[in-house]
């Protein structure tokens, strides 16, 4: 805190002499020292009352909206108890008031339901990613995805089973640009020995609770010497504390070739923040598609679910065609964090067997049908399930 | 770390999947009215086809009816169904060994930390003041009931008020989250910290610390002698209101008097994983017992706001616009609202207000 006021201040006396550009350097600092202001804010206790949880929704842009009215539909006909607070953020407004009062409403219930919020490139550069903001914000460093190949989905690979963990707060995604030099751009990728060591342990500890015997560091290490070097270096280190668990390490080149002609040789895979970005959305290409895979970031005090690739899908948004079933999964899992392990259990089976059984697939993977059609469906199974519901 | 996965096995306490759709509630008619207002209850469920099973346990203090098995066997059948009704369970002035009530122990294993009385005024009956509608919050496990007391010194008796910092913040964060679920702009905190530094200005500290997470909501504080004057004369000012625990009790009645007294308010308790649904001003009323004049309209409307957290909405609103209707109608009305109806005589025209489509 003291160092940031003393950079500006410093930046106050040094910006007539140098233009404008230090100015931007000067902000570069206030992005790294903000997120350690936010981490001394109280952890309030859990929202549970009753026996009802609440749950900050952020419905976000594009298709978010209608799959998280969907997702509302089905908690209330199987009487989920959750209730939602829905933070409403315009992504088109310069300010980041409305990011504050979502960042806000999330640190009072602990958990949320996002839909992706835009980021228009077409906006000026100072107003930044706001789905960074909330993951530097809240400190969820770590991105969790499970690619499962589902047996009612035509795809090349079948029987696919790969988890990967994604550094979510650094890396190339630290917002840290300028332009010392007129028409040089320097673009900062920060790796931290803290938050790799974070993430390498966060990795090999999921590896050993759900029984996976492998865990591959995905780097660019021979170019990045010191960088992904570093990165490389803590996993080794954190993979020595874990014997009976295998560590092996791919360059990212060499890893997306391989995910494309022999994906089974995969089991868990760690790495920074724009590799696991490109590595997940090349996996969930390989189970079938951005509507199919949840997934879920996770911090010390915080959980946000969300769908794992991310996509705002404008082009789809309102006509009914986009795949409820991401942002449904991604509910269960929310569900499993709140250990409301039957409703959980009941909404996947429900979901699976629309998908898998009666094969009411939506136009992304090849099928007719409508997302109402799909999500009826599904409420009719959990219905058939014998579940206590409300009338369809 | 938070690291979780799916749980396919069988994990559950009760069973997940039930065919017939019935919930099962514990009641507790507790002493006084409490059995003759559940009878009430009972009956307007049944001629509303309410899908509600209720499971009765006689608990009483003053009847010799209590002992430590019965009150594990309603914690046992509060623990599985999660949500209870209850009456009174009187305490005995008399001091018989043992300074916690039934009921305070029913709190506290139950952890019902948070008492939550929604002061409506009833369309239709006017009082001093119109239009009220206030919540009153009371944290309900510590504070002055702490029943901590001892005589050191003879003649000397030391009564203990525990105030701790994590239930002050559970019980402020319950109050701002409640005015977020709700819709309310401003939450007043009710204390005397001027004598009580520190104890109540712990309170305070917790409340102003939780309030920093709710910047749409505006925070307050007040005194409680200036907040039970403001109250009689000026209610209007204040919107939802959080205090410790005896703070809360006085003005639990207090605002229920404002709107037409014990018989006419609702209230419930919340834990973390319970609900329990009682009258909001706490009185068995013994000198009512058996001569039907008790009024049902507290518990009828308690009833309600259970079915609305079992999800039942149809039924709820059912029941509620039927006590209103009649409350409204003006025609029977019991002793304490002025009129000369006995309690049977308003529950046969709330059943008759009941606008319900029988299941063919």
């Amino acid at each position: 805190m003291a160092a940031h006021s003393a950079v500006l201040s410093m930046s106050k006396i040094i910006n007539p002499f140098w233009g404008g550009r230090l100015g931007n350097t000067v902000k570069v600092f206030g992005t790294t020292l903000t997120s350690h202001r936010n981490k001394t804010l109280l952890t309030p206790p859990p929202a549970k009352y009753g026996g009802r949880h609440t749950v900050t929704l952020i419905p976000g842009d594009g298709i978010g909206p209608e799959l998280l009215n969907h997702v509302r539909e089905v908690f209330r006909f199987s009487c989920v108890p959750v209730d939602f607070e829905v933070v409403n953020v315009n992504s088109a407004l310069e300010t980041d008031d409305d990011m504050n009062n979502a960042i806000t409403a999330i640190r009072r219930n602990g958990i949320a339901l996002k839909g992706n919020i835009e980021t228009k490139h077409t906006m000026a550069p100072s107003v930044k990613s706001r789905n960074n903001l909330l993951r530097t914000s809240l400190d969820l460093y770590a991105n969790v995805m499970h690619c499962q190949s589902l047996p009612g989905v035509q795809t090349r690979h079948k029987n696919i089973d790969i988890m990967i963990i994604r550094e979510n707060t650094e890396g190339e995604y630290s917002s840290l640009e300028h332009e010392s030099v007129s028409g040089v751009v320097e673009s900062l990728k920060i790796i931290t020995r803290n938050n790799s060591l974070r993430i390498a342990d966060y990795a090999f500890k999921l590896a050993r609770e759900k029984g996976r015997r492998r865990v591959t560091a995905v780097h660019k290490a021979n170019i990045m010497k010191l960088g992904d070097g570093l990165f490389l270096q803590c996993c080794r280190e954190v993979a020595s504390g874990y014997p009976d668990i295998t560590f092996d390490s791919m360059i990212v080149d060499n890893t997306t070739m391989q995910l494309v002609s022999k994906p089974h040789q995969f089991d868990v895979m760690v790495m920074p923040n724009l590799y696991g970005n490109v590595v997940s959305n090349v996996c969930a290409g390989l189970v079938g598609g951005p509507g199919l895979v949840p997934g879920a970031n996770y911090g010390n005090a915080y959980a946000v679910f969300e769908t794992a690739t991310r996509n705002t899908g404008k082009s789809i948004a309102g006509k009914n065609i986009a795949n409820p079933t991401a942002m449904l999964l991604a509910s269960c899992m929310m569900l499993d964090h709140l250990k409301l392990y039957d409703h959980a259990t009941m909404i996947r089976h429900a979901v699976l067997k629309t998908m898998n059984e009666t094969r009411l697939h939506t136009a992304d993977i090849g099928g007719q049908g409508t997302t109402s059609e799909v999500v009826q469906t599904i409420m009719r199974i959990i219905q058939s399930g014998g579940q206590l519901t409300t009338e369809l | 770390m938070i690291i979780q996965g799916p749980h396919e096995t069988c994990f559950h306490l009760s069973p997940p999947a039930r065919a017939d759709a019935t919930f099962r509630v514990t009641m507790v008619p507790g002493d006084g009215v409490g059995p003759e207002l559940m009878t009430a209850v009972k009956e307007v469920f049944k001629a509303g086809d309410v899908p509600v099973e209720f499971e009765e346990f006689h608990l009483s203090e003053v009847q010799n009816m209590a002992s430590e098995e019965k009150l594990d066997q309603v914690l046992t059948s509060m623990k599985t169904n999660k949500v209870a009704m209850k009456g009174k369970i009187h305490t005995p002035m008399e001091f018989k060994g043992e300074l916690a009530s039934y009921e305070m122990r029913l709190r506290r294993k139950l952890d019902l930390f948070a008492n939550v009385v929604h002061v409506n005024s009833l369309p239709g009956y006017s009082t001093r003041h119109n239009n009220l509608d206030l919540v009153i919050i009371r944290e309900q496990t510590e504070g002055e009931y702490s029943s901590l007391e001892h005589e050191s010194v003879t003649g000397v008796i030391e009564c203990l008020k525990i105030i701790t910092r994590e239930k002050s913040r559970r019980i402020a964060k319950f109050a701002f989250d409640y005015a977020t679920k709700k819709g309310r702009n401003k939450v007043t905190a009710v204390h005397k910290a001027n004598i009580m530094k520190l104890a109540d200005g712990l309170f305070l500290q917790s409340c102003a610390e939780i309030a920093q997470l709710y910047p749409k909501i505006q925070y307050e504080n007040i005194i409680i002698d200036n907040c039970c004057m403001q109250l009689v004369q000026n209610p209007y000012q204040f919107d939802v209101l959080v205090m410790p625990n005896l703070y809360g009790n006085i003005i639990d009645n207090l605002a229920a008097g404002l709107v037409g007294g014990a018989g006419v308010v609702p209230g419930e308790s919340y834990s973390a994983e319970y609900a329990v649904f009682e009258t909001g001003a706490r009185h068995p009323f013994a000198q009512a017992v058996g001569r039907n004049i008790a009024n049902p309209t507290a518990m009828l409307l308690s009833a309600s706001n259970m079915l609305r957290h079992l999800n039942l909405e149809y039924h709820s609103n059912m029941v509620s616009d039927a006590v209103k209707r009649v409350i409204k109608q003006g025609k029977v009305r019991t002793r304490d609202l002025g009129g000369y109806s006995t309690t049977s005589d308003f529950v046969r025209a709330v059943v008759e207000n009941l606008r319900h489509r029988p299941a063919n």
